[in-house]
């Protein structure tokens, strides 16, 4: 019972999913919204347990891991997923999709990342992987009807399935090598050798790739835009944010953790993904017509800017992470929340040109997709330049020099795509009059944007969570 | 005077505040209310930058010329890890928030009347520009002055892409991405400023503090590397030949008061951001690449002098100008004496001054006519006599003719490059003469000659609004001209601190 009680985010997650679809499958019409905005509420006491609840500590002989460092990543991932359920809403009711599923297969994703966060040995972290992915599968093909968006599911699939695969092979290898499954005595057997055996080097190779199909890391990235293409939109947001979080979390665990001793090895693994995710971002999104393409391929430069701050290593690389992605989900919350509004009554748009000459129609809407892409851009005075500032700053002091400098420049790469959104923005002809949003997107995509400025935030937001990120950072090592 | 008070951040962000203000009342109004918002929002605008002004003069009536330590300091807890919210003014940045803030009203009430749509939006930005501008001279933390100089490439590239001329968004562009190049490689130079920091002054310590980091010695080596990229950056907003080719795009596209801030204050930026970072900081590299700016001043000063004499277009013609009138500043700067330096920082403040009133004067005509082709006009004079006049007085600041404050700047950066290679100051003197070549031809093929185009017949002189504008601009020019202590009075302690503090390290090192 003790150690249950560190899990008690979890178990709330788990235990309403299984109620959940009860109501869902007996409430008829009703039940879809109840189960959608209890799912939102158990998302949120997930995000909050951690600090209030949980406590810290190991449970199930050190197959779960509960410290400041998983209790902020469940935060943010909880706090993530509930903004995406909410903002579904009115997407899956426009397309005549509104199904209790969902919310239910996002809790289910969620559940699967909590345990992924806090894996302690090597057979939780692959439970909890493949309890997100089987759920993320489904939900990239929930718009069943589409012939997109069962490509993209079963593209995600095949690929997913592949990259479990590598994964699990790797972590055979790791086994092989070390006899053991815990990631504290991985750790101990490969301090005990002198030099590390190439099996285990091999494994941890295997087990970056893996991880980083999750991430879409380039090379691995090559499922990353049809899946967000033909994904329905809420989702493609979903994945966008709660998911390369938790897979980045385990990454860092592992680094830390089991693999600390090997820094040699994993490090020139993440600078060759880092760099390649960075330049094939950059150049990918030029050429995009369709936003969540662009979005794609942004997120992909993403994950390359946030290894960097993770190849940097020790307890500021991991806090440079942190804070990156912490300014990135808001980024992302809002950019798909401002995506969402782009519906006219004939339908949902997604094509860079039909935000055409938004400024003169919905002001307030392109102050915040201006915004929002400004500060993805890095551009100073918005967050996201910070965010750069503090995932790059870490890599100085590791001598990784030539790489700040390739993250750099392949920044000013991508300023030119989020521009060109601003471009046809500001000073292009109207195309569309969107029909109002609901409230909920209005209020998400202000509510992010705002976030975005330092100043502002300052006090209230900044100082706060930047000791939240410290403390979990530091809890690492 | 101004104890206790945040004097500083009180001038940067009024115009933002008065920004976020004119932004809710839009969307608070009723439809039928809107517009007469939009009708006032140049007042609200007008008020607010004059407000500023006001300060802003207050301010330099409290600074304290004798000393050269940074006055007005605030200083508040920002982002952590020894990043702060730090301002501060010496002598060297103060004159330049007061040339912010004269030039700011002017293009307001010159907007006014010329911008055609969205009115309100373009004062926005002015303001939100203003705040940036100020904002970037204020900066006592690299990362503060980092987040100010960028940030002023947004509302510059909404202003020349929404209310530029044919080709606003190529220019618009170029604009943000050249410029953005070039900065990031400061960005580089500042992260690893910041971690040098850390392990000089203990992991705990690391200080993005300007002050701070000028003290430090910094390795030969590094100092080469920092100080290019530094250069990248600021070569880039200079502009220095061969990296100038966005300002002519830029300058034709934008709009007049667009024109007017970015000659007048951008351009500033650079020339700003070598005296406060590279010559202090990297003291090695700076004296290892004097001769290297020298080169390049000299060749842009002669180079786009010419360029700018076969020009057609008037705007293009002064944006050239301007690049070489950046040479001489260059020159000064890296003179790394007491003359070169006042000089630059004169010429910088005289420049912004001069080429504000050259790009306004421009605008008068274009708004008449709507066109720039050189070729158009002719013989205006006899329509225009007061056009005519301080039009003549703006060419001869040009020029550099002296009781003008033009001359005070080219002279002085000259007496500074002559003490350290007398060639280099006979090519710039050289170029002084090609300026004369351009600007006097600008000059007579508009305003003397027959009238020729039909179209120009019954020109209107200088309206009233008009007067204001320029009359302010004529003053200043003059009295700069006649009396230059004015400036170099408030900017001697702080360059001459500046100096002996180089002085001491290139002794040291």
């Amino acid at each position: 019972m003790e150690q249950l009680s560190l899990l008690t985010g979890e178990v709330v997650l788990a235990l309403s999913a299984v109620m959940l679809l009860l109501v869902g499958a007996f409430g008829g019409a009703r039940g879809v919204s109840i189960v959608r905005y209890v799912s939102i509420a158990a998302l949120v006491v997930f995000a909050f347990a951690g600090f209030i609840i949980n406590g810290q500590g190991e449970a199930f002989e050190g197959a779960f891991v509960n410290d400041d460092f998983s209790h902020y990543v469940k935060a943010l991932i909880g706090l993530t997923a509930a903004a995406t359920l909410w903002f579904s809403r009115n997407w899956f009711k426009s397309e005549k999709l509104d199904q209790f599923e969902y919310s239910i297969l996002m809790l289910f994703a969620v559940l699967g990342m909590g345990v992924m966060v806090s894996a302690g040995n090597l057979l939780s972290m692959y439970v909890g992987m493949e309890m997100q992915a089987l759920s993320l599968y489904v939900m990239a093909a929930f718009n069943r009807d589409s012939l997109r968006a069962s490509e993209a599911g079963l593209k995600y699939f095949v690929l997913g399935a592949l990259s479990s695969g590598m994964l699990l092979y790797g972590m055979s290898l790791v086994y092989g090598f070390t006899g053991t499954l815990s990631f504290a005595q991985i750790g101990a057997v490969i301090s005990s050798q002198d030099h590390m055996s190439a099996g285990i080097v091999a494994g941890l190779v295997f087990m970056l790739a893996g991880l980083a199909f999750k991430i879409s890391a380039a090379p691995f990235h090559m499922w990353t835009p049809d899946v967000y293409e033909g994904a329905p939109t809420p989702v493609t947001g979903f994945f966008a944010g709660a998911p390369k979080l938790a897979a980045l979390a385990l990454i860092t665990r592992l680094i830390t953790g089991p693999f600390a001793e090997a820094q040699q090895s994993w490090q020139q693994v993440l600078i060759v993904l880092a760099v390649m995710s960075m330049v094939i971002g950059a150049f990918g999104a030029l050429t995009q017509t369709n936003i969540k393409r662009l979005l794609a391929y942004s997120s992909i430069a993403n994950m390359g800017y946030a290894l960097v701050a993770l190849a940097a290593g020790g307890a500021s690389g991991v806090s440079g992470m942190l804070v990156f992605m912490s300014v990135y989900l808001v980024a992302i919350i809002g950019i798909f929340a401002a995506i969402l509004q782009m519906r006219t009554r004939e339908g949902a748009l997604e094509g860079i040109v039909d935000l055409a000459g938004l400024s003169k129609s919905n002001l307030p809407l392109s102050l915040i997709i201006t915004t929002l892409m400004f500060s993805l851009a890095g551009i100073p005075f918005f967050m996201g330049f910070f965010g750069k500032w503090f995932a790059f700053a870490p890599a100085f002091n590791s001598g990784l020099t030539w790489l700040v400098v390739i993250a750099l420049l392949s920044s000013v790469i991508g300023a030119f795509y989020y521009l060109r959104v601003i471009k046809v923005i500001w000073f292009d002809d109207q195309a569309h009059e969107f029909v109002k949003a609901p409230r909920e997107l209005a209020v998400l995509s202000s509510v992010s944007a705002l976030l975005l400025f330092p100043v502002l935030m300052m006090p209230f937001v900044l100082a706060p969570t930047r000791a939240l990120i410290e403390a979990a950072a530091n809890s690492l090592f | 005077m101004f104890k206790g008070v945040p004097i500083l951040s009180i001038i940067t962000f009024i115009p933002a505040l008065a920004a976020v203000f004119l932004m809710l009342m839009s969307r608070l109004a009723r439809p039928e209310g809107k517009t007469q918002i939009e009708k006032n929002a140049p007042k609200v605008a007008l008020v607010t930058t004059l407000a500023v002004l006001g300060l802003s003069l207050l301010l330099v009536m409290g600074f304290d010329n004798a000393t050269a330590e940074y006055q007005f300091v605030e200083e508040f807890a920002w982002l952590g890890g020894g990043i702060k919210y730090r301002m501060g003014v010496d002598g060297i940045s103060v004159l330049f928030i007061l040339l912010t803030a004269f030039l700011t009203p002017l293009c307001i009430i010159s907007s006014a009347k010329s911008v055609k749509s969205r009115m309100l939006e373009y004062m926005v930005a002015f303001l939100i520009l203003e705040t940036l501008m100020i904002g970037v001279f204020c900066a006592l933390d690299m990362v503060l002055f980092y987040v100010f100089f960028e940030g002023v490439l947004l509302p510059m590239f909404i202003i020349i892409g929404v209310w530029g001329g044919k080709d606003k968004v190529y220019a618009a562009y170029k604009f943000f991405l050249y410029t953005l190049l070039g900065s990031v490689l400061m960005l580089a130079a500042m992260l690893w400023l910041y971690y040098y920091s850390g392990q000089i002054l203990g992991a705990g310590n690391a200080t993005t503090n300007i002050a701070e980091l000028a003290k430090m010695d910094i390795p030969a080596g590094a100092q080469t590397w920092l100080w290019l990229a530094f250069f990248a950056s600021f070569a880039v907003k200079m502009p220095m030949w061969p990296v100038h080719t966005w300002l002519p795009d830029a300058h034709v596209q934008a709009p007049t008061a667009g024109s007017v801030i970015l000659a007048g204050i951008l351009l500033k930026l650079g020339g700003y951001g070598f005296i406060r970072f590279s010559i202090p900081m990297f003291p090695d590299a700076s004296l290892y690449f004097a001769p290297f700016i020298f080169w390049l001043s000299i060749i842009g000063i002669i180079y786009t002098s010419l360029v700018a004499y076969r020009q057609t277009d008037m705007k293009k013609l002064i944006a050239y100008s301007s690049v070489a009138h950046m040479g001489f500043v260059t020159m000064g700067i890296f003179a790394l004496n007491m003359q070169g330096m006042q000089g630059a920082i004169f010429q910088m403040i005289s420049h912004g001054i001069v080429s504000g009133a050259l790009f306004f004067a421009v605008g008068v005509i274009y708004e008449r006519m709507h066109t720039r082709e050189i070729a158009f006009y002719g013989g205006i004079v006899k329509y225009m006599p007061m056009y005519a006049a301080v039009f003549m007085l703006f060419t001869m600041a040009n020029v550099g003719l002296p009781g003008t404050s033009g001359f005070v700047g080219e002279i002085l950066t000259m007496v500074g490059a002559y003490q350290v290679n007398p060639w280099i100051a006979f090519g710039a003197a050289f170029g002084m003469i090609l300026s004369a070549v351009y600007a006097l031809h600008l000059y007579r093929e508009v305003i003397f000659g027959e009238i020729e185009n039909d179209k120009l017949e019954g020109m209107k002189d200088l309206t009233g609004r008009e007067i204001v504008i320029m009359a302010p601009l004529v003053v200043m020019t003059i009295v700069l001209g006649v009396y230059p202590s004015l400036i170099t009075d408030i900017t001697a302690a702080s360059v001459d601190a500046l100096l002996a503090g180089v002085n001491a390290k290139l002794a040291g090192g």
